[in-house]
Parts: structure tokens; sequence; C-alpha cells
């Protein structure tokens, strides 16, 4: 299902140098159409490769203004269903549409702390050079497994 | 001086480490290097300087980008590193590196519980057995896994996880690990450059920017190469707008084997490749369906063909006789029932949620069927785009099931990859049992760096690393974690090395921006942008890799069926298509990304071409298949298969490797 655009939405993120979409897509999908050259409408976002979309919704949640959506798959997909999402900071809520009408929606949550709050190494040992050439990593947290020496049957 | 399209500002940077990727594998390296950087320098005033490009953004690249309904490598403290070596070993039919799998089930923990403490919501099971999600299980206050909380186990080795953000939160530790400073985004590295005063080790890379008009020269002294596996190399089974509906991300274009390759490391395993049966056309994961929610796949009768054919798993001893056969031979017992007529396949999703009903509570009944579709949402939107589409409630109307186009991988249920150095406390071999390996590679499968390949200096994870698999996202990143630690060594034991480049700058510049020069000259002699005799647009230049790999390589249109003679007329076909990929066009840098991805697909292709031809029986039944030496022969194949390719002579040369098991494997039979 290719992404597109809406135009009633799209703010080409406010003049900015890229977009939103532009910097999330893994597939360097995204493009800004600056003068309107390539689409008839200046400073929006356009999905300029759609049959190279993996679908992924990057940047349908990424968009904020909430300006992207999908249509399924020409080739494969009856017309009429539609899947959104909104990504909020610690949960993700989805509105499904059926062709035949029928909604449904769901609530999931996605991080159980708050974003930007990581602090990789706070409370974490150094690394200990003596240790390099050997197993394991610099922290341990409980979960390297030693194994049955046993089992190793060429040692 | 600002560059611009054809005339490219040129950056030359220098640096001890480069992380060529953003996925699952450089965020772990970068969340470790650091450590030991910083250990190192206090240790040996040694300040290393440290640097990742990603050709996207981090928060969304590599094969994690959607999200995640779970993490499929956890061994958790009841299994031993073992029994997983084992699992991975029969799955992959015998031919697998226990030393690499081994050391990846005693490390891979480590990273699964770090996730959880950096925010990813892991499912629990609390005291009554009941489940709950990863919020809801902190509110509860279970204990997180490292404390001795009870995962949701949806298989032997698969843990239940909340996981539309888990790439957002793994980089987001390892941007905050690296720093801003050492992290370049739309980066696209096209080729690795040896050194120019020993041509067996890696001195740098070049590639350009997506987003500049910027070709990058790095100079390093070792780089962890790590930029996924191959998709649409084969030509897949939707070909319109569903043609980046891939099951494994369309972004991953084999710019990792092609590019070790046409640095000299030896490759192994490249027949390999990864079939995955999946509900049709979305490819939406099955796991969860079988495994959680217990249901059955069956022909267009209701037979479930796993009984009706099981007679067929005895063809295969004795990795049909395991408890859970072998992932190809699944497929080949679906196979079966697609050649003679008795599709579709459905996935019998009605019967399993009715089955479920019986013994739950409304409630409960309601929090299986979100169970059910977050299964999709947070890793394949597109199969609920499809079952919208087609009215689809899974607990109202089954759905198709189909084996996809082959795909290239090393870190899922596939093991091609590169030949790399392993632990040495495992009792790996320190030598060569067989005749052939060529006299310069390593012989035993230990040479002084985890990680490393037979090019001094060029490291590899994730899908990187060959002749292992099920490492999934989790064992990615714990294997990016022991590369880096690895070259951290390595630089500290070559800090007096200074590395040069074996070609000039200006050569290295022309080379990658040639598609654009192409363009530029030859644009005006026709009316037709993309028809052009003295060009190939990328895309057709897909296209007729797509249908070579298909029609000969045993692709989809021959239910996977390929011989020797197939195999010779597209070894043919592909040696005109890699000649012709030196008139490929660029029209914009969008264009250049995609002309370099599919140069390095072609190479990926020809490698797995190679290997195929060269291992003479059919060792995947399911996968593919040589009409001429349909049997799986055990006595002269259960071996390695390598190759190394030289990029002068653009010549491959594949070799046999003995295979040796470090542990019992009988034991998956008792």
């Amino acid at each position: 299902m290719p992404t597109f655009v809406r135009t009633d939405k799209c703010d080409g993120c406010k003049g900015q140098d890229k977009t939103a979409c532009m910097y999330i897509c893994p597939h360097d999908l995204m493009k800004l159409d600056k003068d309107g050259s390539e689409t008839g409408h200046a400073m929006k976002a356009f999905n300029q490769e759609p049959e190279q979309c993996w679908e992924c919704y990057s940047c349908v949640k990424i968009c904020p203004q909430n300006a992207i959506e999908a249509r399924h798959y020409a080739d494969i997909v009856p017309l009429g269903g539609s899947v959104q999402p909104l990504r909020g900071s610690d949960s993700i809520m989805w509105t499904i549409k059926f062709r035949n009408g029928t909604m449904k929606r769901f609530k999931f949550p996605i991080r159980t702390t708050p974003e930007g709050s990581i602090e990789p190494y706070a409370g974490k040992e150094e690394a200990k050079m003596e240790n390099i050439s050997k197993p394991g990593f610099f922290t341990a947290s409980n979960g390297y497994r030693t194994g049955d020496p046993a089992e190793l049957i060429r040692k | 001086m600002a560059g611009e399209f054809g005339n490219p500002e040129v950056v030359q940077e220098e640096v001890d480490i480069l992380l060529i990727g953003g996925g699952m594998a450089c965020c772990g390296a970068g969340y470790e290097i650091m450590r030991w950087a910083e250990a190192a320098k206090a240790a040996t005033g040694v300040d290393l300087k440290i640097k990742l490009v990603d050709k996207a953004a981090m928060d969304r690249s590599g094969a994690v980008a959607q999200g995640l309904s779970a993490i499929n490598t956890y061994i958790g403290s009841e299994q031993d590193p073992a029994d997983y070596a084992r699992m991975v070993s029969n799955d992959l039919m015998g031919i697998t590196r226990d030393d690499l799998a081994y050391d990846l089930g005693r490390h891979v923990d480590e990273s699964v519980h770090l996730f959880e403490e950096w925010g990813l919501p892991i499912w629990k099971t609390d005291d009554q057995g009941v489940r709950h999600d990863g919020a809801e299980s902190i509110r509860e206050g279970i204990p997180a896994l490292k404390d001795g909380g009870k995962p949701v186990r949806s298989g032997k080795w698969q843990i239940m996880i909340n996981g539309e953000s888990y790439k957002w939160i793994v980089a987001e530790a390892a941007k905050k690990a690296l720093g801003s400073d050492r992290i370049q985004e739309r980066i696209f590295i096209v080729k690795l450059v040896n050194d120019k005063n020993d041509p067996s080790r890696i001195a740098g890379a070049v590639g350009f920017s997506v987003r500049e008009h910027k070709v990058m020269v790095y100079k390093f002294k070792a780089c962890l190469l790590a930029a996924g596996g191959c998709v649409n190399l084969f030509r897949p089974r939707s070909v319109g707008e569903g043609t980046g509906r891939a099951w494994y991300p369309v972004w991953n274009a084999g710019s990792t084997y092609s590019m070790a390759a046409e640095a000299g490391a030896e490759l192994t395993m490249m027949e390999n490749r990864f079939v995955p049966a999946r509900f049709k056309d979305g490819y939406g994961p099955v796991g969860a369906w079988f495994l959680l929610f217990k249901a059955k796949a069956t022909n267009a009768f209701g037979e479930v063909y796993m009984d009706r054919n099981k007679e067929m798993l005895n063809d295969y001893p004795p990795y049909g006789q395991a408890a859970v056969p072998a992932s190809c031979l699944r497929n080949h017992l679906m196979l079966k029932e697609m050649k003679e007529g008795r599709g579709p396949i459905y996935m019998d999703t009605v019967t399993a949620l009715a089955n479920l009903r019986e013994t739950l509570t409304p409630k409960e009944v309601k929090h299986l069927e979100a169970e059910a579709w977050e299964d999709f949402l947070d890793m394949c939107v597109g199969q609920c785009g499809i079952w919208v589409g087609e009215n689809v409630e899974p607990e109202k109307k089954n759905s198709e099931l189909m084996p996809t186009e082959p795909y290239l991988l090393g870190s899922h249920s596939g093991c091609c990859g590169i030949w790399t150095s392993g632990p040495d406390d495992v009792g790996a071999p320190t030598d060569e049992a067989l005749d052939g390996v060529p006299e310069h590679l390593p012989k035993g499968w230990s040479w002084g760096y985890r990680g490393m390949t037979t090019v001094k200096g060029l490291f590899t994870a994730g899908d990187g690393v060959g002749a292992s698999g099920h490492k999934f996202s989790s064992g990615s990143h714990a294997e990016g974690r022991m590369a880096a630690k690895s070259m951290v060594q390595y630089c500290l034991d070559n800090k007096d090395w200074t590395p040069e480049l074996d070609t000039d700058v200006d050569a290295l510049v022309e080379e990658i921006y040639k598609p654009v020069r192409t363009y530029m000259e030859h644009k005006d002699y026709s009316t037709a942008i993309d028809v052009n005799p003295h060009y190939i647009t990328p895309k057709m230049l897909q296209f007729r890799l797509q249908k070579i790999m298909d029609e000969y390589v045993a692709g989809v249109a021959t239910y996977y069926t390929t011989n020797a003679h197939m195999l010779a007329v597209a070894e043919e076909k592909l040696e005109m298509l890699k000649e012709d990929a030196a008139k490929m066009r660029a029209k914009d840098l969008h264009e250049l990304l995609r002309a370099w991805e599919n140069y390095h697909r072609i190479l990926t292709a020809e490698a797995h071409m190679k290997h195929i031809q060269f291992r003479e029986e059919s060792r995947y039944p399911g996968f593919y298949y040589r009409a001429d030496k349909n049997f799986v022969d055990e006595e002269n194949w259960k071996c390695f298969v390598n190759s190394v390719y030289d990029k002068d002579s653009k010549k491959w040369t594949c070799f046999k490797r003995a295979h040796v098991d470090l542990v019992d494997k009988s034991k998956l039979f008792k």
C-alpha cells in the first residue's frame, strides 16, 4: 500500500529544509516538491516511487499534520479499507475501517519509559581491558548463559 | 565548495572504526564500542575515532524499522546455548557453525534485558498463568526478565513484545551512546577499498550522500559492515505497486555480501535462501498463529498437510525427524499440495479462535482479538490492509498462505553470508580437513578477532555472518556488540598502522558518479528519457535480474526448481547483466542510490547462482530443488560451500570446507 500525502493537510513542514517524512523514510521515497513542478502542489511532499513502498508506516506515524495515509496496493487489494494510526509517546491507537464499513479500534503500548529518557551508561560498570578478549560484554544484566560445559563435545 | 549534480564535493575523512549500517547490529556495536573505547583510552592513551554511517535514519532503519511483535531469540535461564545451537543446525539442514550459534546463544539475553530496561514493553505471564502486555505487567508489579519475570513464549525461543517502537528505542540508546557528532545519516556506502600495501587488509570505503552532492571517502583501520540481507533479487509475486511489499525489507539490497566479496572476503553458504510461508500477498507473520493461537495450516479441503504428507519427512533423515522439522521441509510438504492441485493453502484461523474462545471469558476474547491484530500492526501493517480490503475477520474467515519469492539473509531463518572468525573457547576446529581451500585463507574457525572476516580489519554482524542464522533482532544486536569489542582490540593491536587506499580518490569518485556522467552525456540523444541505447535505468536492470533469477535460478516461476542446464543459461545472462551495469544511468541522487543498490543485488545473485551450481545436491527441499540432483547427499555434501571473488577478473572460486559438530545433534532425535 503506497502511502500518499493529502494536499489539504500537508504544509511541507513549514518550509524547513527537509520534511519529517523525508527524514524518516527508510527507502528514500518521500520528496518535497518545492516549486510544484513535479506534482502541481508546491511545498508539499509526495511518495516518489510508490511501487517501492514497504508500507512500514514510518512516514504516516511521524507526520506532524497527520497528512499521510495509505491506499493499499492497487494491484492486490480491493478499494475502500483503511488502517490509520495515531502514535503518541507511550502508546499507539489504530483505527481500522473495512471495505464493508466495519470499524475496529485498538490501542497498544509502545514504550514504558519517556521518549528521550534513555541514559545508556547510567549505573553501568566501566569496561575492563583485561576482559576484552573474553566472552561477555562490558556490563552484565543477568543474561549471560554460561552453558553446561559437558555439552561442548570437542572441548 | 558546495557540490552540484554531476560535480560533487569530495569529502575525505579518516577514522579508526567505521560502522556501516544503522540496523540492530550497528546499534549494538555503537552501544558497546564507546565503553571499550573509553577503557582503551584510559589504559593506553589511544583515543579511537569512531563513526557510524547509515543510508537511512537510525530511528527507522534496517529490518526492524517497522517494529516487531516478538523477539525471536531469547534463550532464558531454563535453556542451554547448546540447545539453541542444535535448533539452528537442524532448521538449516545440519550445516551451520556451532561455534557461532553457541556463542550467540550465551550472549543474546544480555541485549534483551537492555531493551527492557530502555523501555521496550515485554509481555509477561503472572503466577496464575494469565498474560499481560508489557505496560500492564509493570503496573501489576511483575518483575523484569532480568529479575526473574516470566516472558510469554510463543515458541521455544520466541517471546512476545509490544514492539511498534522497538527500533526507535534501540536506536535512541545507540545514538546517545555514540553522540550525534559520530553519526551521519543518509550516507550510502557503495564500495570498500583495500590497502595499497596489503591487499588482504581493508583500508577504506567510499559512498555518497543521498541528500547533498557529496562523495564521501573514508579511511580507517577497521569497519563493521552490517548492511542487511538481500531482497528483490528474484521477481516478486506482486509486480505492480505490490513490488514493495516484500517480506524482508525492500531496502536490503545485498550491499553486505557484494561489498565484502569485492574486497576479497570469503563468503559461505550463499546457496542458502529463505522462502518464508506467509499470509498471502501481505506477508504477515505466521509464528504467533501457529505457536500462540495454535492454528493449523490446511489444504483447500481442510486437511492438515503436515499430517497428510508426514511420510515425506522420512525422505530427509535426520532433519525431518526432529520435533520441529526444518523450515524448508515444512514448505516441501506444502508445495506438494499446491503442485497437485489441492490449493489454496489456508491458515485455519476460524477453528483456532473458536477453540480458544471455549475456555475464555468475554473480556479475554476481546483481548485475544486485539492480540491477533497487534501481531500484524506491530510489524506488518500491510497484512491488515489486505484484511480490511477483503473484509477478512480472522474469527469468521480463513486466510490464504503462500510461499514467497526467495530471500538471502543470515540473521533470520537463513544462513548465507560471510565466513567469520568465531570464539576460541568452544572447541572449534583449528585446521581444515578438506583440500581445495585457497592458500591465503585461514584454516580453522577462529583467527584472532571474533566477528572478523577473512579480510583484515573487515568485521561483520547480523545478516552478514554466514553459516549461523536464527539470530533475529536480538541476536544481531548482540553480535554487533561482540564485533565492537573485537574491533577495539584490533585497532589497539594495529595502532601504528596507517591505512592507504589502493585506488586513487579521483578514480573512486569517477566510478561512483559514473551513472550520473552517463546520464548527462547521453540524455539528449533520444526524446524519451527512459528509452536510450546508451544507458539502462536502474529499474529495468532490476527487472532483468529478477527475470533471470526467477526463470533459471529456482524462483516461483518454476516452483523453485532448477538444474545444471538452467544454471548455465543464468550464468551467461548474469555476466552480460553485470557488464551492462556499467551503463546504468542516474538522473538524480535518488536514482544513483537505486543504481548502486541494484549493482549490489546483481553480485549477490551471482554468488547465489554459483553456489547452487557448485553444490551438487538439493540441500534445502522446499526452498530450492536441483531437478538433476534431487536428493540430500550427506556423504559428499554435508560440508560448507564457500567462495571468494576476484574483483579484477570478476570471477568466483567455489570450494568446500569441512563441517564439524561442536554439540551433540543426536539429542534432537531422542
